[in-house]
């Protein structure tokens, strides 16, 4: 490592102002001093909508934990996109995500990708992961919720004799429901993963009701004894954290992890904007008082830095010159000179000067 | 939302007051650019634009933002391939043109190497560097290929370059005493400019700057004029120093002692160093006669401060046009000159991507057309041969005499095109 360093720093003699990476570049595609890349190494078309696209990561990829995320980045129309997408391949394989071609960047990633594309990385994060200690486990998920989880399951399962997991997955239909077989597949194999569809077509259009504890006692009537663990849709979200706050649930010790896809904003919390200059970029924009600065920048073109896009990670940080800022999720306005804004949640509340 | 960027904002009446209200006493947010007027016009236009009324001047600014539009509307995709390609041609030419000096010993491999390496530096200042420095590529939000983290092959930084050139540079294109790149401080490029007694060495300073044409922009961009007249203070000047500094060692170590010492071991240390050298002179002479092109050709309109005051967005675009001047030439001239051979089309819209600006000037065209205004343009011997009569013909004190083609008062005269030149280009509107 040592010598790979000294050799690099000889090279960039050479290859100033450019890294010695700029030029291995024109040969290596991973190879970048300032982006971490991955390459797709195969795509599985899953449902009609959803894709899994396995990625070769470049130098500088953590392995990730069940259960995280990581930012991908991915060009559209000649301008970098990024979204995040929990991995959805056991720990110790190359990650993999599973999209579904909902919105403008799932669609085409979903649909356009092939094998040798590169992707754009940022390493993985987040707190949604196994417990610590072997604990009987409750899965419940929703639509593309399942991809963490799936992580979890993929993990555990085949690995501990001792793992005790009941999955409890809804989707609209069996056609649409995520790694269905699969999962069928496992439970048969393996005595510690016990697999609940609910499939709401075949339910007669009744969703999984989450309001009262009927259908959770049907489907695992032990359900108070596990850890539970849940991800989908923000009004599924919503019930079962409701549902076990009203079944005496210790906010202290959860018994209930939770993971979101998107932000709870205030509704109506957008305020009348303004000018928003970013300083060392030398660009000015005007928006509204509801468009998060971090996508305001990006529409200008501004590399922004980000991370989960709803007001949790705070790699999203940037330092404010002058100006008032609105808080999209509390609607409170704030901002100090110098203050560090959370650009993924807070809009212009008049003119606004950051400062990148 | 529109972004807008690089070019001076129309802020509506009242709006400074509420930036100043919100600022509070923390810090005082101020337009760094001068602020257009909405409406109205400076009390006198330039002669060249004098027979444009308001509405007239009003509905080209409109034109021009509409066809601004509309190219940022197309950016895409295919835009995106494009710069990559150049980039990847650049780097691969550099490396080739490096490996081949290293066996320099060889004249065939000393012209070889040496051509390939000047190419290669030619691309990476001009249709590279200088339009990635102008953030005509931020929009692909691409880290590796943006305004803010790039870096180039020449000694000046990039920091100090951005704030000379598009800040100053092209805010005040051709006001004389705000728009330092009119003679470079050093050279009297304008029969505005009072004559010097120095001035009579316009030429010969004008002839060491081109081969050594990096190092004029290095000193040039430390503004020490502005630090003379108190405009910059000493601890500014200390840190662009220091980061010249550092720029300067390692440009200079990796062309002068790094590809040396790596063609030692093959007996051919002495001719690398004779090939980089030879390269960026090559290097340096192009870019000076490629810029000295932009604004010295004759036909090109130098303003006042007092002149300017009031310009409208439209006025501003008036002044892009006739403050600068076209090379004309074939697709591969318009690549290695950067596409500063539309240098028209990039003064009014700096941030587009370069390979637009053929798209963009033949609308322009059609649009000076149309309500009269010239549009300068030539080959380029014809230019640089205007821009070097320019040097030797202000060298000394303007003197009157009749009007011989090009003089000063002829400025705004129309040059008509040398290829197409059925089309006449001045055709007054009404």
């Amino acid at each position: 490592m040592t010598q790979f360093r000294a050799l690099r720093r000889v090279a960039s003699l050479l290859t100033t102002p450019r890294e010695p990476e700029d030029f291995l570049n024109l040969v290596n595609p991973l190879a970048s001093a300032r982006q971490l890349r991955g390459v797709v190494t195969k795509v599985v078309r899953e449902t009609a909508d959803s894709t899994t696209i396995h990625f070769r990561p470049g130098r500088g990829w953590n392995p990730h934990a069940a259960g995280q995320w990581a930012r991908i980045g991915v060009e559209i129309d000649g301008v970098r996109q990024w979204r995040s997408y929990s991995l959805s391949a056991a720990v110790g394989h190359d990650p993999a995500i599973t999209v579904t071609a909902i919105g403008v960047v799932s669609t085409a990633l979903a649909r356009d990708t092939k094998v040798g594309d590169i992707l754009f990385l940022d390493t993985p994060q987040g707190d949604f992961v196994l417990p610590e200690h072997p604990r009987p486990l409750l899965m419940l998920t929703a639509g593309s919720g399942l991809t963490p989880v799936m992580s979890m399951i993929r993990t555990l399962v085949p690995r501990r004799p001792d793992a005790d997991v009941v999955l409890i997955h809804s989707a609209r239909t069996r056609d649409e429901a995520l790694f269905h077989d699969e999962l069928l597949e496992l439970a048969d194999q393996f005595p510690g993963l016990t697999v609940r569809h609910w499939f709401t077509r075949e339910e007669g259009g009744r969703r999984l009701d989450l309001s009262d504890v009927t259908d959770l006692e049907t489907l695992c009537p032990d359900w108070r004894d596990r850890a539970a663990y849940a991800c989908g849709p923000t009004e599924f979200l919503d019930a079962a954290s409701e549902l076990w706050l009203r079944d005496g649930e210790d906010p202290a010790h959860p018994h209930l992890t939770i993971e979101r896809f998107a932000p709870v904003l205030l509704e109506g919390s957008g305020g009348e904007g303004g000018l928003l200059t970013f300083e060392k970029s030398d660009k000015e924009l005007e928006v509204g008082g509801d468009v998060p600065l971090l996508e305001a920048g990006e529409e200008c073109g501004v590399v922004m830095p980000s991370g989960c896009r709803m007001g949790i990670c705070r790699s999203c940080l940037v330092p404010l010159v002058a100006g008032k800022v609105r808080d999209l999720r509390t609607g409170e306005v704030h901002g100090d000179e110098g203050e560090l804004i959370q650009t993924c949640v807070n809009a212009a509340a008049g003119p606004v000067h950051l400062d990148i | 939302m529109t972004a807008t960027t690089n070019r001076p904002t129309t802020t509506p009446t009242g709006a400074t007051e509420a930036v100043g209200a919100v600022a509070g006493t923390a810090t005082t947010i101020r337009p760094k650019k001068p602020v257009l007027a909405a409406s109205g016009g400076p009390v006198k236009r330039p002669s060249a634009a004098a027979h444009l009324s308001e509405a007239d001047v009003e509905r080209l600014g409109k034109e021009l933002d509409a066809l601004r539009d509309r190219i940022i509307a197309t950016r895409g995709a295919k835009d995106a391939a494009y710069i990559r390609r150049v980039i990847r041609v650049q780097r691969t030419l550099e490396v080739a043109g490096r490996a081949t000096l290293l066996l320099s010993k060889k004249k065939s491999a000393f012209v070889a190497g040496t051509a390939m390496l000047s190419v290669a530096k030619i691309l990476e200042n001009m249709e590279i560097g200088h339009n990635v420095l102008h953030g005509q590529w931020d929009w692909m939000r691409d880290p590796d290929i943006h305004s803010t983290t790039w870096e180039w092959d020449f000694v000046t930084p990039a920091a100090a370059w951005k704030h000379t050139h598009n800040d100053l540079h092209h805010t005040w294109t051709n006001v004389l005493g705000k728009d330092k790149d009119v003679g470079y401080s050093t050279l009297r490029m304008a029969e505005d400019q009072p004559w010097r007694p120095h001035n009579i060495l316009n030429p010969v300073i004008n002839g060491i700057l081109a081969p050594f044409f990096e190092w004029g922009i290095a000193i040039y961009d430390l503004e020490l004029e502005a630090v003379q007249e108190g405009e910059k203070s000493k601890e500014d000047l200390k840190k662009d120093l220091k980061a010249l500094g550092r720029k300067v060692v390692r440009q200079f170590s990796k062309d002068y002692v790094a590809t040396p010492v790596a063609a030692m071991p093959f007996g051919s240390g002495k001719q690398a160093l004779l090939g980089t050298f030879t390269a960026n002179a090559i290097r340096n002479v192009w870019a000076h006669s490629v810029i000295f092109c932009g604004h010295f050709p004759d036909g090109v309109d130098v303003f006042t401060e007092e002149e300017i005051e009031g310009e409208t967005r439209g006025d501003w675009y008036i002044r892009q046009m006739l403050g600068s001047a076209n090379i004309s030439g074939s697709k591969l001239m318009h690549l290695m000159t950067g596409n500063l051979s539309h240098q028209i089309e990039h003064h009014c819209f700096p941030d587009l991507p370069s390979n637009r600006y053929h798209e963009v000037a033949v609308e322009l065209r059609e649009i000076c057309q149309r309500y009269g205004l010239p549009y300068t343009t030539g080959p380029m011997p014809k230019q640089v041969y205007q821009a070097w009569a320019k040097v030797f013909r202000l060298a000394l004190p303007n003197r009157p005499r009749p009007l011989p083609k090009g003089s000063a008062d002829a400025v705004n005269a129309p040059v008509p095109p040398r290829r197409g030149a059925a089309l006449p280009m001045v055709a007054r509107v009404g």
